[in-house]
């Protein structure tokens, strides 16, 4: 046991620090926001990060990536959250659409799509949730029928980030329309570009559209676009959700790291001396520390056996939980200017509150989590 | 960065679940508990004999010269059986503190100590032979003399030592912010190894207990509580691990770690039996059912040196100065 950095991941934990320090753009210091000049200087800052080498870090180096130790991942993570800046813009891409292309593309695949996340060319977007189907992922009804040398696609997807702006889309369809739920599905790579591809922005709590509907009329993909095999999307579309879940830790708790680290400054100014607040302060900054260790555990299992350990399916759930009671606590120790949206902070915080209803919803739901780790952590009968 | 024991700590980790699992089963232990004595004074020699009490010693003071990672263990599996002996009394408290003559003496299980944080109360008062306390600016060794009072867990009685016994001087005052950093370390350390087998006693019984013809775990009322009794003892055990690694290297953050820990680890193992209880329905609250000694011992843990709210508001004053 040792949490001290290596010499060799001291000698990067340095040269990150002072690359974001050279190179963040000060434009994106602030709340997030969806306008359009945040998003262009979000995906220079990400496109940047690319030519740096720092997206794709852990991806293998004929993708385009590093093949770099996950722990340098981990610490590429923690020095941008140290800098409060934000990460890659191709979220579903670099987490999601690119492991899982890894794991079951063909080699043109991989060749096709990989290099192009990692410089942010290509935005992807995930089209797995529909209207009807939520946590329930098997109950997809968005059709794939084959057609010649292509599929014709039909449907509607829901809660789809990044769609408005996305050039790709990992889309979960029923291609046997006879077929009931894990059967029957096929992943497809679908060209948001393509003719019949229709997104409309869903205004969220915060007031903003981050996320999408997707509608699909007589979309042709091409049959090269499945990826694994005709039917069998829903072992594909557990990949997807692995990495999700498994590689996110990081990120999360960097992001929680910045939220913890803002809390503290906001108390200091405002010389917080109410015990009971500076109670639930100390408790907030206890509980960060207690998930990024959690994940250096994970890590550590990761790096020994290859196999990512059950520690981390613990990251999102607390992740999501702890950073909505740390927003509410912030707005209190703003006091009854909190109502305020364009407060000294310019609605940092009220924004952050509100999305953070979210975070025990996006990703999985923390019921379906609690299920994941009842069922295959503990062992308990499965309740469905 | 490797946040793991090695194989030797995990192998030594095996030997003593396996041990105590044997020696001290939950009925033993039960037994033990209900005595006049509340122990077993035999089973020193035996910890001595495995070598458990030197584990931090150096080898010239008749110890194995290994550190707190390797004690760190034993609190965690020590806690997890609910041994009941004066193990965290002389090995967190106490030993770090003493002349190599004495250590030898208590590593060769020949007397056994703890020491009182407050200058009152003393964990295993009964049990052991001397007690370290601060007078002024003094570190004191006094005979363990004085009342030992009915403890809650009484698998870990406290007393309230005499006044003014004589004593010899084996240090200063500045012995008592490390011993409170052990102190709060191996507490954490124990929280997680109890915590841990509430835990598995209840997904067993929830996989096997049937009600309205299906085994109660298949129920989101009872396993999503477990979920969370998961999480929050995984989080607790990583705070535990860091607080350990900070004490073994003498780090500048090991009495924040260890403050952390102990608050942390010591709620999460409250909740997690309060849950185990209330999962097992009836039975978990007869006193024939073992899940109240762990109760008992995670309150023992969650109160000592203070409740967290009061480690809590030191690490406020530490990240907000």
């Amino acid at each position: 046991m040792d949490l001290r950095d290596t010499s060799e991941e001291a000698a990067f934990r340095a040269e990150v620090r002072g690359w974001i320090e050279a190179n963040f753009p000060t434009k994106l210091t602030g709340p997030r926001s969806s306008d359009a000049e945040y998003e262009r200087a979000w995906h220079e800052w990400s496109a940047k990060l690319a030519d740096a080498g720092y997206a794709g870090l852990t991806w293998p180096k004929e993708y385009g990536g590093q093949g770099a130790p996950y722990p340098h991942q981990a610490i590429f993570l923690e020095e941008t959250a140290r800098a409060e800046a934000p990460q890659h813009m191709n979220v579903i891409g670099l987490g999601m659409a690119g492991p899982t292309i890894i794991a079951h593309g063909t080699e043109e695949q991989k060749a096709r799509y990989l290099p192009k996340i990692l410089d942010a060319d290509e935005i992807w977007c995930q089209g797995f949730s529909e209207p009807g189907a939520g946590s329930d992922l098997a109950s997809a009804r968005t059709s794939a029928r084959l057609e010649g040398d292509h599929f014709v696609v039909d449907g509607q997807k829901v809660w789809s980030s990044f769609a408005h702006i996305a050039d790709w889309c990992i889309l979960v369809t029923r291609s046997d329309p006879a077929s009931e739920k894990h059967a029957g599905l096929t992943y497809l790579l679908v060209d948001m570009h393509a003719p019949g591809v229709e997104t409309r922005p869903l205004r969220q709590i915060t007031g903003e559209a981050e996320f999408n509907e997707i509608f699909f009329t007589d979309v042709e993909v091409p049959v090269e676009n499945v990826l694994g095999e005709i039917g069998q999307g829903w072992s594909v579309a557990m990949t997807t959700l692995l990495h999700e879940r498994a590689t996110l830790g990081f990120a999360l708790t960097a992001m929680l790291e910045v939220n913890v680290r803002k809390l503290l400054t906001l108390a200091k100014e405002r010389g917080v001396d109410d015990p009971l607040l500076r109670d639930r302060i100390a408790q907030e900054w206890i509980e960060q520390r207690a998930l990024r260790l959690t994940n250096y555990r994970a890590l550590t299992q990761l790096m020994k056996t290859g196999m990512p350990g059950p520690e981390g399916s613990v990251s999102k759930l607390t992740w999501s939980e702890a950073n909505q009671r740390l927003t509410k606590l912030a707005l209190e120790i703003l006091g009854p200017d909190a109502q305020l949206w364009n407060g000294d902070n310019h609605g940092y915080w009220q924004y952050q509150q509100l999305r953070s209803r979210g975070n025990t919803i996006e990703a999985g739901t923390s019921e379906i989590l609690r299920n994941i780790i009842a069922e295959r952590v503990l062992g308990l009968p499965r309740s469905r | 960065m490797e946040f793991a024991f090695t194989d030797e700590q995990e192998q030594l980790r095996r030997e003593a679940r396996t041990f105590l699992a044997d020696r001290y089963p939950s009925d033993r232990v039960a037994e033990l508990a209900d005595s006049d004595d509340g122990w077993d004074a035999a089973s020193w020699a035996q910890l001595a004999e495995l070598g458990w009490i030197g584990v931090s010693v150096p080898e010239e003071a008749g110890g194995a010269g290994l550190g707190f990672l390797e004690e760190a263990v034993l609190f965690e599996e020590l806690g997890r059986a609910l041994y009941p002996g004066p193990y965290f009394s002389t090995v967190a408290l106490a030993l770090p503190e003493l002349s190599a003559e004495l250590q030898r003496d208590a590593v060769d299980g020949k007397t056994r100590w703890s020491a009182s944080l407050d200058g009152s109360l003393v964990p295993d008062l009964a049990s052991v032979d001397r007690v370290l306390v601060v007078r002024g600016g003094d570190l004191v060794a006094v005979q363990a003399e004085g009342q030992t009072l009915e403890t809650m867990d009484s698998t870990r009685r406290l007393g309230r030592l005499a006044d003014g016994g004589a004593g010899d001087t084996v240090g200063d005052a500045s012995a008592l912010d490390r011993m409170r950093t052990r102190a709060f370390a191996a507490l954490a350390l124990e929280s997680v190894g109890l915590a841990q087998r509430a835990l598995e006693l209840t997904v067993e019984y929830a996989k096997t207990r049937e009600q309205f013809g299906k085994p109660i775990g298949i129920y989101q009322a009872v396993s999503h509580r477990l979920a969370d009794s998961y999480a929050l003892t995984e989080l607790a055990r990583s705070l535990a691990y860091w607080s350990a690694w900070c004490v073994a290297e003498d780090d500048d953050e090991a009495p924040v770690a260890a403050a952390a820990a102990k608050a942390y680890a010591g709620d999460v193992a409250v909740t997690v039996c309060e849950y185990a209880i209330q999962a097992h329905g009836g039975i978990g609250f007869t006193w024939e059912h073992p899940l109240h000694r762990y109760y008992k011992r995670a309150q023992w843990n969650q109160g000592y040196g203070g409740y967290p709210a009061a480690q809590r508001a030191e690490i406020a004053t530490a990240i907000l100065s």
